[in-house]
């Protein structure tokens, strides 16, 4: 944790109140996310209780399965999220703005522009907490091997339509969530955790209810107070008032209210299941239906509160005005995600188990790549986040004192004038160490060329943006008096060397991959059927 | 009956064998595990200059600049007729101005201004970038350990057969994201390169360096012991062939006395008392600087098996470790103070692979409250203890004994990856068992 970070925290404890730990909202949010607050069972890694589903605050579609160990209704509840999931993401994928990328030809081998489509906005999930990602992804590992009945008629258990596709879409909404900066789906607890500094551990910000209580705790309560009401406080039936965000719930609901709801669901089942006749019949159904909304009351009841706070959540961050980078990265989600619809129209299989070793190195370079961009990115949009990166010397602010003209030795001389900066900051300089300023977006490096009166006075040789003359051009020297901030992280990142092709992967690595069969679903074991 | 361990017949009988499935043998790989200061650039030297004598084209591949400039200097050095190619990127400043005075050796941004030439040398990031028609025939992969996987993968395809050294008991390569997502492949792009070509190559022939020419008799066999249980290695000299001696006597203090202690043992454990503090504890530091003052103000001189008269315990043959890079800044600044500006500071990273005769130490774990996996790391206290030729001082708070207790490794396990031993905390205990034994309390 960083210096300032840990004096965030601090003050929040010693005011009672969450402190900002940042001036700018640093993702993109959409105008119309799709929230979705899922809950499993217990017992079983990734088996979906229920979900609350939906873009409309005040409409929330509920999933529920009755009996979550029933492979048909967990089915049926997954049919049911792709008849939601798959419009919403759909609308998206149809309007479209003309862009262009660079490709390489495949005949001459040669760099070219080509011009592609690229969506002109993009989906976005919302999940309360890190857990909820995690689901997504497991929920799309489930999915996306499955067969229906129109590609395999063979296929023993044959999926729902769409189903396969949903998990497609999930998976890669969660691959997607592992490249730092990205907005295509977001936990609420991590974004309000990166805008807001609590009095308590990052570990128990991963509860919403927690963390909304430090950031707007209601009134006449401190956030210490409120926060440990909405971890422990229970009702007279011994339940939580504030329900954990999930996915995971809380073993008292699940021990003293969900397990005997599920039970008499069963009963009414077996009982419906043994009728002898019709009006037998319709009587255990109108108890089988009332048994199942009794579960789908419990589910709502545990899912609503946790859909508000998700809402509320997004109402805060959205006072926050947008960083000036946010929208350059949102427009890689949206390529991000015009590349996955691409490759869904294009009828290619879906994504891999397990990556081969070239994707691997792929897509950890990209995301090292976009990991250094965003923290440099967020410091310069953000003067509080580059508060923390001086504090911790990787960057220094001050105003500019002197400016001499120098130049550089050699046939053509050019500009190098040294400019001296009075800064109160402590910033880790040594002998020639580079330093970078943005210079009307673009950066504009200097060298370290000494230090005076004990590290107060800083002197820095420009060393390029000054156009081709002998003399720089307007603007792009600092002038005395002028405040500058320079940092000594670069500002942009370059490109990493190009890998092999998977199918020239050399042999420390294995060699090629092989052909890529088309993956199987899981075999079903004898757990999997009731 | 006792056989007498001759040092130098042992290391010749390992480099020979190296060498020997480097230029005769069939495997495309041979992989050689190299202790601390075990000879191991002599080797990549070796073998360079033997390939290129046998006419075999030569690729080496380094990870630092400073690493590749290091080689060619002395390949130079070795053999000034070598025609060799310095590989460099297009920055500012790309390679040291040192290899500009020699004759045979060409310095190029592109590949092809250096074909032809015996051997090329470069970073395995420029590497990465060229592309070849044909394929080098040999390669030499210096510091394996610390090359990541996925930069393997981007340079493998330039040879076809090649020497991996390294050493394994260092810090690891990182990735500044997760990757567990790919933990238990045996390709995973952060683990180490070598991880991966054995995974994939497991009957390539492996080899070791016996014999540590850095290490003092005194230091050898802990750091064998904590950091490579199963590979052990002998110190090249014995206990009596250096000797680390002091003009000014002791003025009694705790600086003087733990100086006084590794003067004479090899280790000094410095120990403050007991209290959690910010990295940068100001008293650690400046009990650091302090250190490094007197042993400069008390005249060392160093008698080592290299010369037969004493050499002055200079700035420049001391060294600061740290974990951190604020910590290093802040012993800078106190060095500073006390007018002391030519000792190298710096973070067990940037340390690897350098040598001095004393260096000073602030523990990893001194004065905190947690036993994080980064300051647990096996690498990083290996690092730290094996850059000496004569003695090593650590800095620390007392209670890291109790701090390890207290949090014992919780790293979640993840399927199919290599388990690493020792683990740091187990190195770090037999590190600190060892130290205890040459401990001076100090309250500053």
């Amino acid at each position: 944790m960083s210096l300032i970070s840990t004096l965030a925290r601090l003050e929040a404890v010693s005011t009672g109140r969450a402190q900002p730990a940042a001036t700018v909202r640093h993702r993109h949010l959409s105008d119309r996310p799709l929230v979705f607050v899922p809950l499993t069972t217990a017992g079983e890694a990734g088996a979906p209780l229920g979900a609350l589903v939906g873009t409309d605050r005040d409409a929330p579609r509920l999933l529920v399965v009755p009996q979550p160990r029933d492979r048909d209704l967990r089915f049926a509840f997954l049919a049911d999220l792709a008849d939601v999931v798959l419009p919403y993401v759909d609308a998206y994928a149809e309007a479209v703005e003309a862009a262009e990328r660079t490709e390489t030809d495949p005949e001459t081998g040669k760099r070219v522009k080509v011009e592609v489509d690229l969506c002109a906005d993009a989906p976005q999930l919302i999940v309360p907490s890190r857990g909820g990602i995690d689901l997504v992804r497991l929920l799309g590992r489930s999915m996306r091997f499955r067969r229906t009945a129109e590609q395999d008629p063979e296929t023993p258990y044959p999926a729902p339509p769409r189903v396969p596709l949903l998990g497609r879409w999930l998976t890669h909404f969660g691959e997607r969530a592992r490249v730092p900066g990205s907005s295509l789906l977001l936990a609420m607890t991590d974004v309000l955790g990166r805008h807001w500094a609590t009095g308590q551990s990052t570990l128990e910000d991963q509860h919403l209810g927690a963390l909304l209580a430090w950031i707007d705790p209601p009134e006449g309560l401190t956030g210490a107070e409120a926060a440990l009401r909405a971890e422990l406080e229970r009702d007279a039936k011994g339940q939580l008032t504030c329900p954990p965000a999930g996915p995971a719930t809380d073993p008292a609901f699940d021990n003293k209210l969900l397990a005997p709801a599920i039970e008499r669901y069963d009963r009414a089942r077996t009982a419906l299941a043994a009728a002898e006749d019709g009006l037998e019949a319709d009587d255990r159904l109108g108890a089988l239906t009332a048994a199942e909304r009794e579960i789908r009351d419990l589910v709502l009841s545990r899912t609503l509160p946790t859909w508000e706070k998700v809402w509320q959540g997004l109402d805060l961050l959205r006072e926050l005005p947008e960083g000036a980078h946010v929208e350059e990265r949102w427009t890689r989600d949206r390529w991000s995600f015009t590349g996955h619809r691409d490759r869904v129209l294009a009828g290619e299989p879906p994504q891999p188990r397990r990556d081969d070793a070239v994707t691997a190195a792929n897509k950890l370079a990209t995301r090292e790549r976009e990991q250094a961009r965003l923290e440099a990115q967020e410091a310069l949009d953000d003067p509080l986040v580059m508060a923390g990166r001086r504090l911790s010397g990787e960057a220094f602010a001050g105003e500019v004192t002197d400016v001499v003209m120098a130049y550089s030795e050699g046939k053509r001389p050019s500009p190098r004038p040294l400019v001296t900066v009075r800064t109160d900051d402590r910033p880790h300089l040594g002998e020639r160490t580079k330093v970078y300023r943005s210079l009307g977006g673009k950066p504009q490096s200097a060298e370290f060329a000494g230090a005076e009166e004990d590290g107060a006075y800083v002197v820095l040789r420009i060393l390029d943006k000054m156009g081709r003359g002998k003399e720089p051009e307007p603007g792009s020297v600092p002038e005395k008096g002028d405040r500058v901030c320079f940092t000594l992280f670069e500002h942009e990142q370059r490109g990493g060397a190009k890998l092999p092709d998977p199918e020239e992967t050399p042999w420390t690595h294995g060699g090629p991959p092989g052909e890529a069969a088309l993956e199987a679903a899981d075999p079903v074991t004898a757990e999997d059927t009731l | 009956m006792t056989t007498l361990f001759d040092p130098s017949a042992a290391a010749t009988q390992a480099t020979d064998a190296i060498l020997h499935d480097t230029l005769h043998g069939t495997a495309r790989g041979v992989v050689v595990d190299s202790p601390p200061g075990a000879g191991k650039s002599t080797l990549v030297v070796r073998a360079a200059l033997e390939l290129a004598e046998a006419g075999h084209p030569l690729m080496v591949v380094a990870q630092t600049n400073a690493q590749v400039d290091d080689l060619v200097l002395r390949l130079a050095e070795k053999n000034p007729e070598l025609p060799v190619g310095r590989l460099h990127s297009s920055d500012a400043d790309p390679y040291d101005k040192a290899l500009d005075g020699l004759e045979n050796v060409r310095k190029s941004a592109k590949a092809a201004d250096l074909a032809g030439l015996a051997v090329v040398i470069s970073t395995a990031a420029k590497w990465a970038h060229v592309k070849a028609d044909e394929p080098w025939r040999h390669a030499i992969v210096d510091e394996a350990y610390q090359m990541r996987s996925d930069a393997l993968l981007a340079v493998a395809g330039l040879f076809e057969r090649a020497l991996f050294v390294g050493d394994p008991g260092q810090l690891d390569p990182f990735a500044i994201v997760g990757s567990e997502q790919w933990a238990g492949l045996t390709y995973d792009p952060s683990a180490s390169a070598v991880t991966t070509l054995l995974a994939h190559n497991p009957d390539l022939p492996q080899h070791r360096l016996p014999v540590s020419w850095r290490l003092p008799a005194s230091a050898a066999p802990l750091v064998s012991d904590a950091f490579y249980p199963y590979t052990p290695f002998r110190s090249g000299t014995g206990h009596g062939d250096r000797r680390l001696s002091l003009a000014v006597p002791s003025d009694g203090s705790g600086p003087d006395r733990v100086i006084d202690e590794a003067a004479e043992s090899g280790w000094g454990l410095l120990e403050l008392p007991a209290r959690h503090t910010p990295r940068t504890d100001p008293e650690a530091v400046r009990a650091v600087a302090t250190v490094v003052r007197r042993l400069l103000d008390r005249g060392g001189a160093a008698t080592s098996e290299r010369s037969p008269d004493p050499t002055p315990l200079t700035a420049d043959r001391i060294a600061v470790g740290t974990a951190h890079r604020d910590q290093a800044a802040a012993v800078r600044a106190a060095l500073a103070d006390l007018g002391v500006t030519d000792v190298v500071v710096d973070t067990a990273n940037r340390l690897q692979g350098r040598e001095y005769d004393v260096t000073v130490v602030l523990h990893p774990l001194s004065g905190r409250p947690d036993a994080t996996a980064f300051h647990l790391e096996t690498g990083r206290l290996c690092v730290l203890a094996s850059r000496h030729r004569h003695a090593c001082i650590v800095v620390c708070r007392a209670g890291v004994g109790d701090l390890l207790d207290d949090y014992p490794s919780t790293e979640p396990v993840q399927l199919g990856t290599v388990v690493k031993f020792p683990d740091g905390w187990e190195a770090n205990h037999a590190v600190l068992a060892h130290l205890a034994e040459h401990r001076v309390t100090w309250r500053p």
